[in-house]
């Protein structure tokens, strides 16, 4: 396809802004005269019922403007987002340590902090439930269990060559976005509110502060320019705030900031799910898998919020890129006393698909062979061998020719080469390889969600302001869809503006999430572009005397022939001949559909792609490790902005090597998480990035789903190239025992793991050659 | 200082005089008085613990030589008073989104922003390492952004921005004409009378000399007072513990407190000389000096943080104390009493207990030259390689006669509630060849127990510390080092 501005490495809409520094975030807002700011009491215990709560000496501090706890609150207490159980602030019961019990205002944030620390609350500790394992022993759910089968895994597990069985553990993630949670909160007429706030889901937001406040929907407004980060995190996370925000606004008739302080924001807001998983694997001499068991319990914490979702999400991409003849694949959603997680980037695909590559991994040490052939072996067909799990047929697998490329532009088999030969020689520092394949469903698998608006407004001297649904977290949403409705309009993205999200533009938007912000949004604005398109071509037709088939909107013009207009001269006709110049629209995915009863169906519209291969050097005195080489190549269809996309592979990898290897969230036995800020959780820096970065987009494979330009979704998809850094970690403690024994390296493999699973290898070539010698 | 109006905390801001208002708490951070009280928004909050930032400035003020040297501080820990008699210079103080600064138009050039909200500090970062002449090499780069993080961009185009922007330079002229008005306008900032600004929050001192010190000392509760020097640490006190003792005394203005010193027996370094400032000259005495300091902390840590501060801190994990025992330093304490001083080991009694007396000040630590035929290492174990806290660090220093130990200073980090010697460890090494450490990785068990905490478990720690003795001695007998990094980035084996 020709485009003109679609399909270009254009800059990020906010760029120059962000490098002055005057790109505005909600707390650099102009504060609204005599706002207040907000600070939480959060509960010093993870299981109690709370018997008495006294805000007096809070109220009592010099400058405490109000003070409040969940009988304060005008409406339903309960924000969560689908399943009930999330009160604004803890009801009679604390169900982890951490969540707020009271809030408070006061006329400046310090005040506000310290007043919180004074609120007095008497508890009745009770036991907490800490462990993924113990939940699944005591049946603790925060969702039913979720089977999926194909075929029958137990008897073909039992009748192949070869079985392997096994556990993994993989941790849980911060979002650890740079601008924390935040909301500001203004009363207006009638008893409304207008609420800034840094959020993935304007619409929930507003939906969940209008029941807070007992009020119709419609008495809440909700705006984010941009946010310093989402992940994910910003999706469900960010309603409570914006309603105690709202709640204390409408009770001192004041406006009210609530920011979080990194501590507060890490300790009381959910995460990526940890996961415990157990395996059954029954293999051929090729390592083709012909009978696969797996179990995926999920650490719901205490309460539901996107649990089911995101566990589903594993089961479907438990399969990773690999036909399994015969499986059973069980989700389970563990109930515990930690704060209850919650969506991140990838939403549950990781933790499906990280096992079952590791279990590949395995199978290749078992049988002593490349673990690329092993997955080359299992990878799913084109024509055959192409179903998954769910029955949905894969129908546009790129993965054979991608991984083929890769394997020659990374060099694989002969660096595998010299690998071998550096470890041969090298007693204390190994090396390790792996390449690994990404296969991700697109499509919220809650087929409703699947729906997209727009507004586009066009101004009587041609410039246009553009407004939809999907919000701007730095994935450079506004951008790509400003360029799809300047290439319908014919114009340059700058004669578009970008506005803010906000729900009294457009209603009932989904969450900027599942990756969908592009293809959904983008979507809708066109659709909005091309009625607009098409009103002003009626115009521009009598204006050039020319059929309205014949014409062409490019640069700034209207073209018949080798005659034009200037769009804004037919847009002020177009006005004067009162013809309507603005346009909603609107998308709906079509086509997907999932059963959960039968656990079969399309849930996806189509799947992206990509594979990676990383190359880690480890210390095996100490386990410490770098990441000498990356090679990454991604999928996105035709990319509707190759620069931002890489932005988008770069980052999602970097960020899921973080979340494998140094990531690590650690909760003591009381249940309290003590890495809550970075001096104690730690994200790649720049010297974590490998220093030799190869990455590339895949060429000339337009999306066969009609979708925005036929580009492809590309937020989460190469989170899961981390998945590689992992495996070349444990390809090198592989090394220490020449590659021909069991590795078992849980994750964050962090140094302390590493060292741990090197010691482990040693202990089973002791044990190994003290058999062979008997 | 009686009815007479005290002169305002002062520093330089776009050309001219910041005068800090009288009522401003003297626990009020820089970056809260830019952000909150002047409503500057373009530095941004992101942790208010120095680990993250974002909310990176720029401290400008003479050098050794007569020029200007910048430092790239996290303003959430620094304190306004510290500010006094500097220029700050911040992200929206080098350009405009129609005049960009190179380092800024070279992030848009290479996408180097997504989300943008880490943005402003690492413009600040690469500014810094561009006025100050740093090399464009990854590594150097890297130096300088060990202490941004950001969560979106996975780092490679704001590394590429930044060997553009040193590339593309800045207009050299230019520079210079603004940093001799600088120097001019930052002499106009010298004050009659010792800075002390008090309110109802409490009283900041910035003593020049020791008069002023010991009348500061004199004048305020020992129970109550802090004694600063970067701020590092004693910031968070601030963000994190919400702390507001009645009186702070800030160290740094003291000149006779800062400076490396070459002497007859080696290095003698002032209390308050930056890590920055002090790396050069330890980085001459032992290579592994150096990479330990540059990975203490972050390039804003090591501007702001002092020696004197990391050891009078009494932390059981500060780094640069482990490695000072083992190489043998002799640590200075000062009062209007007089001086004491005592090797370094001595003055850590036990977790966060230290010989200082509430009089007392860390004046200097002295570093004795290398002896002859002694072999010394040190090892930092942390989950990241830069900017984090060690779990375990070993320092070792063995002197080596006829092929066998004949002294031995082990000393560790994160193994016990103090930078510690291993007694027993040392006794089982000296006597011994590189292939007889094992008697001595033994007694190491004896010599700690260390804790279980979010850093690493106990047995880690233990195991860790004994293979860093098992390292030790195979770098020995291999006559180089074994590491994934070398000074240049290169795996040494």
């Amino acid at each position: 396809m020709n485009t003109h501005v679609v399909a270009k490495s254009l800059k990020h809409d906010s760029a120059p802004k962000h490098v002055c520094g005057s790109a505005r975030y909600i707390d650099d807002l102009p504060e609204p005269e005599g706002c207040l700011h907000g600070g939480l009491t959060m509960a010093p215990i993870a299981h109690g019922r709370i018997k008495s709560i006294d805000l007096s000496a809070a109220l009592a501090l010099p400058g405490v403007v109000d003070a409040i706890t969940v009988a304060d609150v005008p409406g339903d207490p309960d924000i969560a987002p689908v399943f009930p159980g999330d009160p604004v602030l803890a009801d009679g019961l604390v169900q982890f340590h951490g969540q707020p019990v009271a809030a408070i205002v006061a006329r400046d944030l310090h005040v506000a902090r310290a007043a919180a620390r004074l609120v007095k609350v008497e508890y009745e500790e009770l036991p907490p439930l800490l462990d993924i394992r113990e939940a699944m022993e005591r049946e603790q759910w925060v969702g039913d269990p979720h089977v999926m089968t194909h075929g029958d895994a137990a008897s073909a597990i039992a009748a192949a060559p070869h079985r392997l069985q096994g556990e993994i553990e993989l941790g849980g993630q911060d979002h650890f976005y740079l601008e924390g949670q935040i909301s500001m909160a203004q009363p207006m007429e009638d008893g409304d509110v207008f609420v800034w706030c840094s959020t993935q889901h304007p619409s929930e937001v507003q939906k969940l502060v209008a029941r807070v406040l007992a009020r119709p929907i419609h008495a809440v407004t909700v705006e984010c320019r941009r946010m310093g980060g989402g992940f994910g995190g910003k999706e469900t996370q960010a309603a409570q705030f914006a309603a105690l925000a709202a709640i204390f606004a409408l009770r001192t008739g004041k406006p009210v900031k609530f920011r979080l302080d990194r501590d507060e924001d890490m300790i009381a807001t959910g995460k990526r799910h940890d996961f415990y998983i157990r395996y059954d694997v029954g293999f051929d001499a090729q390592g083709r898998i012909q009978g696969y068991d797996i179990l995926l319990a999920g650490r719901g914490g205490c309460s539901a919020d996107l649990t089911n979702a995101v566990v589903d999400r594993a089961m479907f991409h438990a399969d990773s890129s690999y036909y399994l003849p015969n499986v059973k694949i069980t989700g389970l959603r563990c109930r515990t006393n930690t704060v209850s997680n919650t969506a991140f980037r990838g939403f549950g695909g990781p933790q499906g698909m990280a096992p079952t590559e590791y279990v590949i991994d395995e199978i290749a040490r078992y049988l002593k062979h490349d673990p690329l052939d092993v997955r080359l072996a299992n990878l799913y067909g084109i024509d055959e061998r192409n179903i998954t799990p769910y029955g949905q047929v894969l129908d546009d697998n790129i993965l054979h020719e991608l991984l083929a490329d890769l394997e020659k532009t990374s060099e694989y088999r002969s660096r595998r080469q010299e690998i071998d030969a550096f470890n041969a020689q090298s007693p204390y520092l190994k090396k390790g390889l792996a390449l690994t394949p990404v296969k991700f469903g697109i499509s919220f698998t809650t087929a409703f969600l699947n729906q997209a608006g727009a507004l586009v407004l066009i101004y009587e001297d041609g410039s246009v302001q553009l407004n939809h649904g999907g919000t701007e977290m730095g994935q450079g949403l506004y951008m790509k869809v400003a360029q799809v409705v300047a290439e319908v309009l014919g114009l340059a993205p700058e004669d578009i503006r970008i506005t803010a999200t906000r729900t009294d533009k457009v209603p009932n938007t989904s969450a900027t999430a599942a990756s969908s912000g592009a293809d959904l949004n983008g979507k809708a604005a066109e659709n909005a572009a091309l009625t607009l398109r098409d009103r002003l071509a009626g115009v521009a037709a009598h204006m050039l005397h020319a059929p309205v088939e014949s014409l062409v909107f490019a640069n700034g013009q209207v073209s018949a022939g080798d005659k034009s207009v200037a769009f804004k001269d037919v847009v002020h006709h177009a006005y004067l001949q009162r013809v309507q110049l603005s346009a909603t629209g609107f998308y709906a995915t079509p086509g997907i559909h999932y059963d959960r009863k039968t656990a079969s169906g399309k849930p996806f519209y189509y799947f992206a792609y990509g594979a990676a291969v990383t190359e880690a050097l480890i210390d095996t005195f100490t386990g410490e490790y770098r990441f000498t080489r990356a090679d990454l190549l991604h999928d996105c269809g035709t990319s509707l902005n190759p620069a931002i996309d890489r932005g988008q592979v770069e980052g999602a990898y970097i960020q899921g090597l973080g979340w494998l290897t140094m990531e690590e969230l650690w909760w003591d036995a009381k249940g309290r998480l003590r890495t809550h800020a970075p001096s104690t959780y730690k994200i790649p820096t720049a010297r974590d990035m490998p220093p030799d970065f190869r990455v590339a987009l895949v060429h000339g494979r337009p999306n066969p789903a009609a979708t925005i330009f036929r580009s492809k979704a590309v937020g989460e998809p190469p989170f899961m190239l981390g998945i590689s850094a992992w495996l070349a970690l444990k390809d090198a403690v592989a090394a220490v025992g020449a590659h021909e024994m069991p590795v078992r390296l849980d994750a964050p493999a962090t140094p302390e793991r590493v060292l741990m699973a090197v010691e482990d290898v040693k202990r089973r070539m002791a044990a190994s050659t003290a058999l062979a010698a008997k | 200082m009686g009815n007479m109006r005290a002169e305002p905390i002062r520093f330089l801001s776009r050309g001219e005089i910041v005068e800090v208002d009288a009522a401003v708490a003297p626990t009020t951070t820089l970056l809260d008085y830019l952000r909150v009280t002047l409503r500057r928004t373009g530095s941004k909050e992101g942790c208010a613990e120095g680990d993250c930032g974002a909310c990176t400035m720029v401290v400008a003020q003479p050098d050794a030589k007569g020029g200007v040297q910048y430092s790239a501080v996290n303003g959430c820990i620094q304190l306004v008073g510290q500010m006094d008699g500097k220029a700050l210079i911040t992200v929206e103080d080098i350009g405009s989104e129609t005049a960009l600064h190179p380092v800024q138009q070279a992030m848009v050039d290479c996408h180097g922003s997504q989300c943008g909200f880490c943005t402003p500090g690492f413009v600040m970062s690469l500014f810094a390492h561009q006025r100050n002449g740093e090399p464009a090499d990854t590594d150097a780069l890297c130096d300088s952004l060990a202490g941004n993080l950001c969560r979106c961009t996975g780092y490679r185009p704001i590394l590429q921005a930044g060997q553009q922007a040193l590339a593309s330079g800045e207009d050299a002229g230019a520079v210079a004409d603004w940093e001799a008005d600088l120097l001019v306008k930052l002499k106009g900032l010298d004050r009659k009378a010792p800075l002390k600004h008090a309110n109802a929050a409490g009283a900041f001192y910035a003593p020049r000399d020791y008069a002023e010190l010991w009348a500061a000392l004199a004048e305020t509760d020992p129970a109550d007072r802090w004694l600063l020097a970067g701020g590092t640490d004693v910031g968070l006190w601030i963000t994190k513990q919400h702390r507001k003792p009645a009186a702070i005394i800030h160290l740094g203005q003291l000149t006779a407190l800062h400076g490396v010193r070459s002497t007859a027996d080696g290095l003698s370094i002032g209390a308050m000389t930056s890590f920055t400032d002090a790396l050069p000259a330890l980085a001459a005495l032992h290579p592994d000096l150096g990479l330990l300091l540059r990975r203490l902390g972050s390039r804003q840590v090591r501007n702001a943080g002092t020696l004197g501060g990391n050891i009078a801190n009494g932390s059981p994990i500060g780094d640069s104390m482990p490695a000072l025992i083992a190489w043998g330093a002799t640590l200075t304490l000062l009062s209007a009493r007089g001086e004491r001083s005592m090797p370094l080991e001595d003055f850590f009694i036990a977790y966060r207990k230290t010989a200082l007396a509430p009089d007392e000040i860390v004046a200097r630590v002295d570093v004795p030259i290398a002896a002859p035929n002694s072999r010394f290492a040190v090892y930092k174990l942390s989950k990241r390689f830069d900017q984090d806290i060690s779990a375990v660090l070993g320092a070792f220093n063995v002197s080596v006669k006829d092929g066998r130990v004949a002294e031995a200073r082990l000393a560790f980090g994160g193994m016990a509630g103090i930078p510690q010697r291993a007694a027993k460890a040392e006794a089982a090494l000296v006597g011994q060849d590189w292939d007889g450490v094992e008697p001595a990785v033994a007694a190491l068990a004896e010599d700690f127990s260390p804790l279980d905490d979010m850093r690493a478990s106990a047995a880690y720690r233990l195991l860790a510390a004994q293979n860093l003795l098992r390292k030790f001695a195979a770098e020995a007998k291999a006559g180089k080092p074994i590491r994934l990094f070398d000074g240049a980035g290169e795996a040494a084996e």
